[in-house]
Formats: C-alpha cells, structure tokens, sequence
C-alpha cells in the first residue's frame, strides 16, 4: 500500500492507506483521530468538517492521496493550545451543543464561513448545511455573530 | 438508614436509604381548575391526567432507589453514576447542579456519569417518559444533603465544635473560627459508621443558588474541542471496523452468501461472519467494509412486508381504525383525519456498539436507553450468565426514543464471537435510515359534536402501526399495574401495551364535554420503536388542527376558543405568554399567517406562536416562533431552552418536509440530502422561548414535550395562509431525488462536490 504524508494538527504524520481511502477513514481508523465525526459518508451531513491547507473540506468525500503534502486541520487542532479559537468559545458562552455529535464539524464550519467574511449575513449563515439533528441552529447563529463581531 | 463503605479508590460511598424523604412514589395529580369557563362543557379527568408514564416510571425506579450511590473522594469531587444515558438532553448537567446546589460545591466539582448496566436496579435504569429529573429530584437532593451532612458532623467532631458554627462551601466546611478543612480531607472521616448525624433536610427552594439559574453543558468543553467521546470513538484495544448487508426489504433475513471467497479476498477485508439479519464484513477500515458490504452477493427472506408501500400501510391503517361511537349530525358535527408517513429519528450519529466477547465472558459498549434488558439478552444469545456481560453506557448523538432498543450491540456481540475478534460496528447512514427502527405510521381521526356553540363530544380514533415496546417497558407497566388508572389497567392486563402507553401518555387539556380517545394498532412486522414524546406529536399535534377547525366553524378565534375550553390556568398562562410576546393577530402580509398550539405532557403545559411564510406553498418558511414552557420546577432554564429549540426542529421537520416513502417493503430514503430533516435554512432566526416561574405544582418533564405545540401552531398557520387545510404530513413530502438501490450503501462522494 502506499504511504501518504502530510501535517496534521501540526505534527508530522504518515499514513499506509488504498490511494482512494477517504481521508475521513485514514483519521479515524489509522491515526485515531476522532474529532471529525461520520455522519452519512456522502458529503451531506457535514459533520466531518475539516480543514485542507486552511480550506474546508469533508474528509468522507476527500481522498487521503489529496492530503499528501498538505496540511489537514480537524477539531482537534482548532485551538492554539489550550487557548480557543474565539469560536469555540462562543460556542461555550451560547451553550450551543447538546448532543454534541454534529458540533465539531458545525464549529469548523463557522470557522470557515469567518474566514471568508468577517460579517457574515443572515443568507451567509442560511447557506450552512451542517444537519443538527437535536436542533440548535439558533444558538449556532447566535454563535457565530458574537465570534465575528469580537474577532473585527 | 445509612450504610457507608469504602470504596475501592478509598473513596466514601454512600449508600441512599432514605425511602420516605429521598424516593417519590407519590402521585402527583395535576388538578385541573374547576372554574373552566361558561363556554366549555367540562370533561372527566383523563387516565393520562391521574397517572402518566412518567409517573409509571418514576415508581417502577423507586424500590431499587437505594443502591444509587455518591462518592466524594479524597480529590473532594463529588461522583455519581446514574443509571440513565445522557443523549444530549442534559441530564449530567441538570443533576450535577442538584448536587452542586446541596453539597455547596461547584460544578466542576461533581462528576455525573452514565453506570454500566446494573440489573440490581431491575426496572430503574431505562431513560424513557422525559422521567429522569422527575425521578431523581428528591433522591439525589437528600443524598448529597446527607453528604454534606456527614462532612459537617466529620468537622464538628474533629474540631469538637457545634455543627451550627460550621459553614460550607467550594468543597470545604470552614468554622466561625476560621478553621478549615477540605471534602476530600474529611471523606475518611465523614464516612465512619459511628459517626452521628441528625435529620437531614435538602435546601429549600428559596436558599437555591444552583438550581433554577442557567448552567452551562458539563460536556461543553469536551464537545468544542473534539474531546468527547462517542462509542465509535472509543479506542477499545484491537476492535475493528465492521458493516453489515443487510436485506434489501424490512425485516428481511439472511439466506444464503454466494461470494464469501471473493468477499474475504478484498483489500483490507479481514474476516466475513453471517448472522440474521446480514453478512458482516469485519475490516480494517470503515469505508473498506463499506466497499466489501456492496459486493456482497448474498440472498434473504422476503420480510414481513415486501410489498408495503406509504399507500397501502395508510388504506390498512384507515380500514383497522375504530369507529366513532357518536353519529354524524351534519352541521353540528366536525370531522378530520390526519395521515402521518413512517419517520426516522435520524440520530446524528448512526447506530452503532463495539462488543469483546470471549469464551467466559463479554464487554459490550453502546449508547443504551436500556441496558440492563439488553444486557439480560444478549447474555441468553451468548449462552452466558448474564453477571458475565458487562455493558457501558456510552453518551451518545441523539436518541429520540430509538436507543430504547439494542438491536446493534445484539449484532455487534453476535459479530465478535463469529470471528473471535472485538469489532466495532456502524450502520451506514443509508442503512439506519432504512432499516433502523422507524416511528410508525398513523392516522388520526376526529369528530366532535357542536351543541349550542360549544363541543359536546370528541372522539379521537388512533390507528397505527405497532409501536415495539419489547425492551422493558411492557414490565415497567405491569409492575406498576396496581397504580394505574382503570383504563389503562385495563390495557396492561391484556397485554395492550400500546393503548397503555397511550392514554398514560396523551391528554387533552380542553373541556370538550364527552371525551373519548382511543387507539388501536395494527402489527404489520414494520421494525418500529418510540420516537420522542411518543404518541404525542402526531396525536396532540394533529388534535390541535381539530381544535383550529371547530373554532373555524363555530366563528371564534382560535387563541379566544382555547382560552375558554383549556382546563388549566398553567396552560392558559403559557398560551397567554407566546399571545402577548408574539402579538397575536398582528397584520401579516399576504401569504403569511400566524398559528397557535398548546399542548400539556409530562406535567408540563408548552404553547407555541408560529409565523409562516407561504409565498411558495411547496417551500413555506417559519419565520417567527414563540414558545412558552413551565415546567413546574425549573432545573436549568439553559438546558430547558435547548429542549424547546429541539421540539420546534422536530415540528418542523415532521410537520413540513421529513418522512419516510415506503415503496416494495423498504424507505427510499438513505441520506440527509433525501430525508429532509430542518437544517439552518429552515429554522427560524426569530425565536423567543419564555420559561414561566418555579411554582409549586408538580415536578414536569422537558425532554419530549416541546414538539406538539409547534406542530399543530405551524399546521395552522399553513391552512390560515393559503386556506388549504393538510391532511396528510410532512405537507410537501416529494420523492425529489434517485434512491439508492436497496441493500447498496452509497461510495464517497468523490471528488468532494
Ligand atoms: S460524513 Fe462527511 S459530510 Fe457526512
Ligand atoms: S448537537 Fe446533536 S446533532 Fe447537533
């Protein structure tokens, strides 16, 4: 099998995997990183949100040979540290999660919105199609305005 | 009486054992005021008003109360197993905060978790009715009143002061003369047999500092950072990635497999095991099982159903549904029926259990509603005793009544011994929207009688497809038999658990004379299981578009009609709460409309204000929501909001665009992009949900009572802006996409597009 390379959450890593293996599969079932969750596979919940070189992606629609050389971020390698990422902790001060399940790949997802606008609008934030099954889009929203409004 | 022991990480353990204080069994009768208006003929008192399925649950915990324990360690945090699952409703949270609250601690000073699976409890460890707080308030209140108890009784004698002159608070008891020593120093002391204590009281409401004020997740921080570990995420030593084919209809089971060498020879592919329901493809990774599932060549039963659709269900369930007792007197009677499709709890995170089993023993991981009955049978299935299989609770993403059953870890255990290999299985999302047990399909018929413009009958006649309640809920009713209201005695008796869970499960909060709600269910073979708040959302939801439609055709407005016919003030005050914050009969422009909706379950009374945007009938928008809830004793008005939010998405969904299509024994849809469950887009940013005071009425529940409210309010909002009554849900229900082709699971959507 061939042996792909790239950075992840900031550390070297290699991975022994099919070149066609998503790279949801290499995180989770070769490197044990968990934080980017499964939830249909197809590139429709969104709940493996991850970033690619600063970019996001869905690493279950993504192959790990397109990783080679690059830098994936997941959940894990959002906060610097033990200093969050202002996202994460406006997700603390609106208590968005309950479950929790969706929520990793719904904050890389806010992550990524504020990355291309520093004030998204209410269409900018319409447009995100993470699924919640349990049903906290108003905090998420609520969320992600505080976040732009203290990262300007 | 106490019993204490020392645990084996030298902690105290507490034994509760204070019955009459700690444990409430009694009946908590949420009278019904009496001075309902002149306009209203007065109803008799429901089964579900008398005794409710909370209520069952609550005294089936009861007896075995005593063995839940607390321990505060020598590190001073105050630790509790509980044995009911957390599902992201916030039960750790809510019951961290009444320990908090009476140990004087802070909240990271207590540590609730999910216990394995003890069948020392017998009936006292399934998470089901929104029963938990109702169950653990008082005991869990006493229990840690008795710990801090002990720890100032354990200062008291070391310092040889009087307990009054010691105070405590942030885990450590300080006296008037400043001494002061830690939980943790005291635990050994405060955990000796001889020491005295006298009565102990829990803090009255007034003296809350906790409890009642809004707390944040205890798993907040583990969630935002990936932390959080779900069962698939679990790194149990050597446990593989493992899928199943499964049948291509319902309930379908495996015959034969054709290519198992062939199978066996895919990369990555580690071992094949046949078990009833499929072949499992135990692998190195997910999406190599994935592949292997799909080149399965394996035949099966036909299932029960292979020739169902949505249609022929609903004729069946139309045809099996009880007549009305009361004759149709043209214009004084008002009928409707309302047709609900098959849904799915669409969890986030699919079905899923890792299992180990071994010649002498087993280990089982799964997010369980109820594990000691899964425990109890997978043990039977092993050849096993069960005290040899352990299984873990693992918090998991969303249960909404599915996690009641253990169908999973059962195939996961199975699996493990085939190849004698830990494995993990996960269903793929195509699957668990398929072939995981659906809410069942029904219909709900209504007529009433209008003499002298009030409504002097109702009958409600239910019918559906089975509701499975094979894992434990059946012996929940029977041994609280006893307690039950004639009714649903009745019912029990004969086995009828289904009109059991009904009539403890669903009132009507109006006076509408003679009352009569009845349901029958037809046993079809559909793999089904509860679906949050039950049978409430499609019968309370559907019965508050019957209330809009006699108020209709008596000429009142539909927020006046339910004032004058609600029993209770507490319902009356939460439909009066989201009128006045929701500016009931505002001016809207053409195309929207306004909807109202009350509903009481569980003790709580919740009222929802809709707004709809129905410029596009095919895409209607809800735009505005009001909800108000009072649910007696507010825990965590945080968590208690969230719960809100969550009923709302349910009534979103269901009502508008979420359901299954049945076609040749099996739903179409296999994904997110085909089961249109709300998303952002679809949820309203207008949104106010009002929690009304603590009272001292009963102790309600928040878990499943925030959908049927919005239900029937979005409903009429839809018949009010376009003059279409629905009578069949979700309203706009197309198939708008290709199915995958049943028994294949859909490859990766490369390149990601
Ligand atoms: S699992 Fe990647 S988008 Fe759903
Ligand atoms: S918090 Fe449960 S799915 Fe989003």
């Amino acid at each position: 099998m061939p042996v792909y390379g790239f950075t992840l959450n900031g550390n070297p890593v290699t991975v022994d995997a099919p070149e066609d293996l998503p790279l949801l599969w290499a995180l989770r079932d070769k490197l044990g990183v968990t934080g980017p969750k499964y939830g249909c596979g197809i590139n429709v919940c969104k709940a493996c949100t991850s970033f690619l070189d600063g970019e996001d992606i869905r690493p279950c629609s993504v192959k790990v040979s397109a990783a080679e050389g690059r830098e994936v971020t997941t959940i894990e390698g959002l906060a610097d540290g033990d200093k969050l990422h202002p996202v994460q902790e406006a997700w603390l001060e609106y208590d968005v999660a309950q479950c929790g399940y969706c929520q990793p790949g719904q904050i890389m997802a806010a992550v990524a919105l504020l990355k291309r606008t520093s004030s998204p609008t209410d269409e900018d934030i319409r447009a995100i199609e993470n699924v919640c099954r349990c049903g906290t889009y108003f905090r998420i929203r609520e969320a992600i305005m505080s976040a732009a409004e203290k990262m300007s | 009486m106490l019993e204490v022991a020392l645990g084996r990480r030298r902690f105290m353990t507490y034994l509760l054992g204070v019955p009459a204080l700690a444990v409430a069994t009694r009946i908590t009768f949420d009278a019904v005021a009496p001075d309902a208006a002149a306009a209203a003929l007065p109803s008799a008192p429901s089964v579900e008003e008398m005794f409710d399925i909370g209520e069952a649950l609550v005294v089936a915990s009861a007896p075995t109360m005593p063995l839940v324990k607390l321990e505060i360690g020598e590190d001073g945090v105050a630790r509790m197993g509980v044995p009911r699952i957390e599902m992201g409703q916030g039960i750790t949270t809510a019951l961290g905060m009444l320990i908090a609250e009476e140990l004087d601690l802070r909240m990271d000073q207590v540590e609730v978790t999910c216990a394995d699976a003890r069948p020392e409890l017998v009936l006292n460890q399934m998470t089901a009715g929104s029963s938990t707080i109702r169950a653990f308030y008082d005991p869990v209140r006493v229990l840690a009143a008795t710990a801090r108890a002990r720890m100032l009784a354990a200062a008291a004698v070391e310092w040889g002061l009087p307990v009054g002159s010691l105070t405590t608070s942030g885990g450590s008891v300080t006296s008037d003369d400043g001494r002061t020593a830690t939980f943790g120093e005291l635990s050994r002391p405060a955990a000796d047999p001889a020491l005295q204590v006298g009565a102990v009281v829990p803090k009255a409401a007034s003296d809350h500092k906790i409890v009642g004020t809004p707390v944040r997740r205890v798993d907040a921080l583990d969630i935002v950072t990936g932390r959080k570990r779900f069962t698939m995420d679990l790194q149990v030593p050597g446990a593989l990635p493992t899928m199943i084919r499964r049948a291509p209809t319902w309930n379908g089971t495996f015959r034969s497999l054709a290519n198992r060498g062939a199978i066996e020879a895919m990369p990555g592919v580690l071992a094949v095991a046949t078990i009833p329901s499929g072949v499992a493809v135990v692998a190195e990774t997910f999406e190599q099982a994935r592949a292997a599932v799909c080149a399965v060549d394996a035949t099966f039963s036909a299932g029960p159903v292979p020739n169902e659709s949505n249609d022929s269900i609903m004729q069946k369930l139309k045809k099996a549904a009880l007549p009305f007792a009361a004759p149709a007197l043209g214009a004084v009677t008002v009928e409707a029926s309302y047709e609900w499709p098959s849904a799915s709890h669409a969890f986030l995170e699919t079905e899923c259990a890792i299992a180990d089993v071994r010649p002498g023993g087993a280990e089982i991981w799964s997010g369980f509603q109820a594990p000691i009955v899964a425990q109890q049978k997978i043990a039977v299935e092993l050849g096993l005793p069960q005290k040899a299989v352990k299984a873990h609770v693992v918090p998991c993403g969303g249960g909404f009544g599915r996690r009641v059953f253990f169908d999973t870890a059962m195939e996961a255990a199975l699996i493990s011994k085939a190849v004698g290999k830990p494995i993990k299985l996960m269903w793929h999302r195509t699957d668990d929207m398929r072939h995981g047990r659906c809410r069942p399909a029904n219909v709900q018929n209504f007529r009433a009688t209008l003499v002298a413009g009030q409504v002097a009958t109702l009958e409600q006649r239910v019918c559906g497809v089975s509701t499975d309640y094979r894992h434990g809920l059946g012996e929940i009713l029977t041994a609280t038999a006893t307690a039950l209201p004639e009714g649903a005695k009745q019912a029990v008796a004969n086995d009828a658990f289904g009109q059991a869970v009904f009539l403890t499960f669903v009132a009507s909060p109006y006076n509408f004379g003679v009352y009569d709600k009845r349901q029958t269910e037809l046993s079809l073979g559909i793999p089904t299981s509860s679906y949050r708040s039950v049978p409430n959302q499609t019968a309370r939801g559907s019965e508050e578009m019957f209330v809009d439609e006699i108020a209709e055709r008596l000429g009142v407005d539909p927020v006046e009609f339910r004032r004058s016919t609600l029993k209770s003030e507490r319902t009356r005050a939460v439909l009066d709460a989201v009128v006045d914050a929701g500016d009931w009969g505002r001016r809207m422009p053409t195309g929207f409309a306004q909807g109202i909706g009350v509903h009481v379950e569980s003790r709580s009374h919740t009222a929802a204000l809709i707004e709809l945007d129905c410029r596009d009938p095919k895409n209607p928008l809800v735009t505005k929501a009001v909800m108000a809830v009072d649910v007696g004793k507010v825990i965590n008005p945080l968590g208690l909001e969230a719960q809100m939010q969550g009923g709302l998405a349910e009534a979103i969904s269901l009502t508008l665009k979420a359901g299954l299509h049945v076609v040749d024994g099996l739903p179409l849809e296999g994904s997110y992009s085909q089961y249109h469950f709300a998303r952002q887009k679809d949820f309203p940013s207008d949104l106010e949900i009002i929690i009304m005071p603590s009272h001292d009425g009963p102790l309600g529940g928040a878990g499943e009572v925030g959908s049927s409210a919005p239900t029937g309010a979005i409903a009429n909002a839809y018949a009010r802006a376009t003059g279409v009554r629905p009578r069949t849900f979700p309203i706009n229900h197309p198939i708008d996409f290709d199915p995958f082709p049943p028994g294949q699971l859909p490859p990766p959507a490369f390149p990601e597009g």
